[in-house]
């Protein structure tokens, strides 16, 4: 038995996978382990099993990219269940396996990948700049966020902003990892706690008077927008201090609505633009249900 | 006026247009340092209000100033409603502000219409050409283009935006009459057959440039890369079949990217010739789970809602309803079937028949792989054979099968009168497409 024991990253990860693969290890042989989680004490032992290596190590590329999401997930098993799955693609000689989505192996991989996929994409909606200065020599905007994403996908998720946010300085701080961008160079540093994150943006009293008046009260569905919205991001999206606000006003303003008296039909008024579009029309649009209407 | 006043004001006039898609525009970012923004592949919602609905554009009008009198509208000129106007460079500043806070994706810009069709068009383009020209604004715009402008002012909107819509507001012209005296549905096809040759035009030339070897990008026309529409359900008496035989004629003939139904809501300034009741938000729901089904599932608008039942089954999904109508067509076998056939099995959507198509070339597939595929076993059982499963006939035959299926009793979230609202699972279908 061999203990693996590496740092929680795709690329630690990757390193190990290599080495154990070119030696042959099969992957019921090997223990992996987390090495923020356990004391590296443990010792290695050397390999039980060895053959030659396959003339040559291919995985597809489609490999790559499933073990880089696999690996910011956060559920123990998913070294070992990538490896095997690696291990079945190569000396396993099942070359086809990443296209057969009833393989369990295959299925759980992709389930988690997509499970990644998904709080990178609520990171790309739900991160929040707040304007803390502007540069003086360069005139750049500096904006920080604080995000708490589920998994570790900071370096990610992270180039979508570059793109998006090229001409601003910005970091964005979790409890994991930051990222800092500066024109220049996306650079990545160790997590830090809420608290270094100003708490407000001038900006964020204009945003929830636009939620709030984009919300239309005759129509909730709570359980719809927390689907897409649960509750565990609300405490940093600024329009989210305002929800609960919404819903319970919203019985009666939908009351008031239905009480209100109906409005009559105002006459057409002298404009040249609505006569001409009018008089392109048949003459006899319903005007007697209109003129019911008013009299009424 | 103060601006959060406005904001007020245009934001609440703008709220009844259910388009918020930021998804489909052409790859552009702001990497060379010079603007801000990007947009390409999926669009992104950055928050959801208590409605369901999400957020994704800065959606307002420009001005809720309005000739027309459109009754289900709430900035019709018979409203009492108050009115206001942005000007441009406030409209830019507050989309560029909201944008660098990532609060959005873009903007969605509409108008009521001042003085002529032609004089509100250039209002809403000039908008546009400050975000695009001056400040290189890469992110996402959708205009709203009134039928009556001219054609090169709804090709220069085409220019700025990513998308652009004409609302046909309702499946018929005697309903327009009643409701809308001004609009007219001659006019917005006419103007959507325009873009339709437009945007096709764009398409072509962008390939041919991408040919020539060595040509320089920009040569490229650019233009908008979908046109979409909105259909308002529950104000006029038009079925569900009406309203989809318009849609499919729609995406047929003018290759609309989507067609948004808006169900009738209570508005505060409600117009006599209005109904009082809205109709259920289910309806709204089930039209556009057929919508999915008339454009991605091979169905015909005719096998949906067949003549002596013009309107969807407010119980039922439109794909299940439609298999208890069809019972002699299953059981399918999901091992042999081909595609077109797996796509009509109620609980099966396109990401899921993939799957199985792709993994029964590996082994013949047993009802727990379904199940790993998180297919709902409860509601394909009756209506597929699989390696290890066969119904028996008597369940395919049995006149209760529908009950079967029918939502148990629940506690209601807010009751006027109206039939149950679409549970949180039907939400989640309806954004993701999975029937």
């Amino acid at each position: 038995m061999i203990t693996a024991t590496i740092q929680p990253t795709f690329s630690a990860w990757r390193g190990k996978a290599r080495e154990l693969l070119q030696r042959g290890i099969r992957p019921e042989d090997v223990d992996w382990c987390d090495a923020t989680q356990t004391p590296a004490l443990l010792m290695e032992e050397p390999a039980a099993y060895s053959a030659s290596p396959p003339a040559d190590i291919k995985v597809p590329a489609e490999f790559l990219n499933l073990a880089a999401s696999v690996c910011a997930h956060t559920d123990e098993r998913r070294f070992a269940i990538l490896y095997r799955l690696l291990y079945r693609l190569t000396w396993g000689g099942e070359r086809h396996l990443l296209s057969h989505p009833a393989d369990p192996d295959t299925r759980q991989c992709q389930v988690w990948a997509k499970a990644i996929g998904r709080d990178i994409h609520k990171m790309h909606a739900f991160v929040r700049f707040r304007l803390i200065a502007v540069d003086e020599a360069t005139q750049r905007e500096q904006f920080v966020a604080w995000f708490e994403p589920e998994y570790r996908i900071v370096q990610l998720a992270t180039p979508f902003f570059r793109k998006r946010f090229a001409s601003m300085d910005w970091s964005i701080l979790t409890p994991h990892e930051c990222a800092h961008w500066d024109g220049q160079d996306l650079t990545f540093s160790p997590g830090v706690s809420k608290s270094e994150v100003p708490d407000a943006d001038a900006h964020d009293d204009l945003w929830r008077t636009y939620y709030r008046s984009i919300f239309n009260p005759a129509r909730l569905k709570v359980q719809a927008m927390q689907s897409e919205m649960p509750q565990k991001y609300w405490k940093n999206l600024p329009e989210a201090q305002i929800i609960h606000e919404l819903i319970s006003s919203s019985g009666e303003r939908m009351k008031q609505m239905i009480a209100t008296p109906e409005r009559p039909v105002k006459p057409m008024p002298d404009n040249a633009y609505l006569k001409k579009l009018h008089g392109r029309k048949r003459p006899e649009p319903l005007l007697d249900k209109e003129q019911d209407a008013v009299e009424s | 006026m103060e601006l959060t006043r406005k904001l007020e004001i245009l934001a609440d006039a703008a709220k009844y247009d259910a388009s918020c898609a930021s998804s489909g525009a052409a790859r552009k970012d702001s990497r060379d340092g010079k603007g801000i923004g990007s947009t390409g592949g999926m669009g992104i919602c950055h928050s959801y209000t208590p409605d369901g609905r999400c957020v994704s554009l800065l959606k307002v009008l420009l001005t809720n100033a309005c000739l027309y009198d459109c009754h289900y509208c709430i900035n019709r000129r018979s409203s009492n409603v108050q009115r206001a106007r942005f000007t441009p460079e406030e409209v830019v500043q507050l989309t560029l502000d909201f944008y660098k806070r990532n609060y959005i994706e873009g903007l969605f810009l509409s108008s009521g219409i001042v003085r002529s069709a032609d004089f509100t068009m250039e209002q809403v383009i000039e908008v546009a050409r400050q975000l695009r020209e001056v400040h290189h604004f890469r992110g996402y715009i959708h205009l709203k283009t009134i039928p009556e402008a001219s054609q090169e002012l709804i090709e220069k909107a085409g220019r700025y935006a990513d998308r652009i819509s004409i609302n046909v507001e309702l499946p018929t012209q005697e309903g327009l009459d009643k409701l809308a005296p001004e609009k007219n549905l001659a006019n917005t096809k006419q103007a959507m057959g325009g873009i339709r040759v437009k945007i096709e035009e764009t398409v072509t030339a962008r390939k041919d440039a991408r040919q020539i070897r060595n040509a320089p990008r920009a040569k490229a026309p650019v233009f908008a890369t979908g046109q979409s529409t909105q259909m308002i359900v529950g104000a006029d008496e038009s079925s569900d079949a009406l309203v989809l035989a318009r849609a499919d004629e729609l995406y047929r003939d003018y290759r609309l990217r989507r067609v948004y139904y808006s169900g009738f809501s209570p508005i505060p300034e409600p117009s006599v010739l209005l109904p009082i009741k809205p109709p259920p938000l289910v309806r709204e729901h089930r039209l556009y789970q057929a919508d999915w089904l008339l454009r991605f599932y091979g169905f015909d608008v005719g096998e949906l809602l067949p003549k002596e039942e013009p309107n969807l089954d407010l119980e039922l999904d439109p794909k299940l309803a439609w298999a208890l109508r069809n019972r002699h067509l299953f059981p399918v076998d999901v091992n042999r079937a081909p595609r077109e056939l797996l796509w009509r099995i109620p609980g099966l959507g396109t990401v899921n028949v993939e799957r199985i198509v792709a993994a029964r070339r590996h082994s013949r597939l047993r009802l727990i792989d379904l199940q790993r595929m998180r297919v709902s076993l409860k509601k394909v059982l009756p209506f597929i054979i699989a390696a290890d499963h066969s119904p028996r006939v008597a369940v395919l035959e049995d006149a209760n099968l529908r009950h079967r299926f029918l939502p148990a009793p629940r506690q209601l979230e807010l009751n006027f009168n109206a039939p149950p609202p679409a549970t949180p699972q039907d939400a989640l279908m309806a954004l993701s497409g999975q029937l």
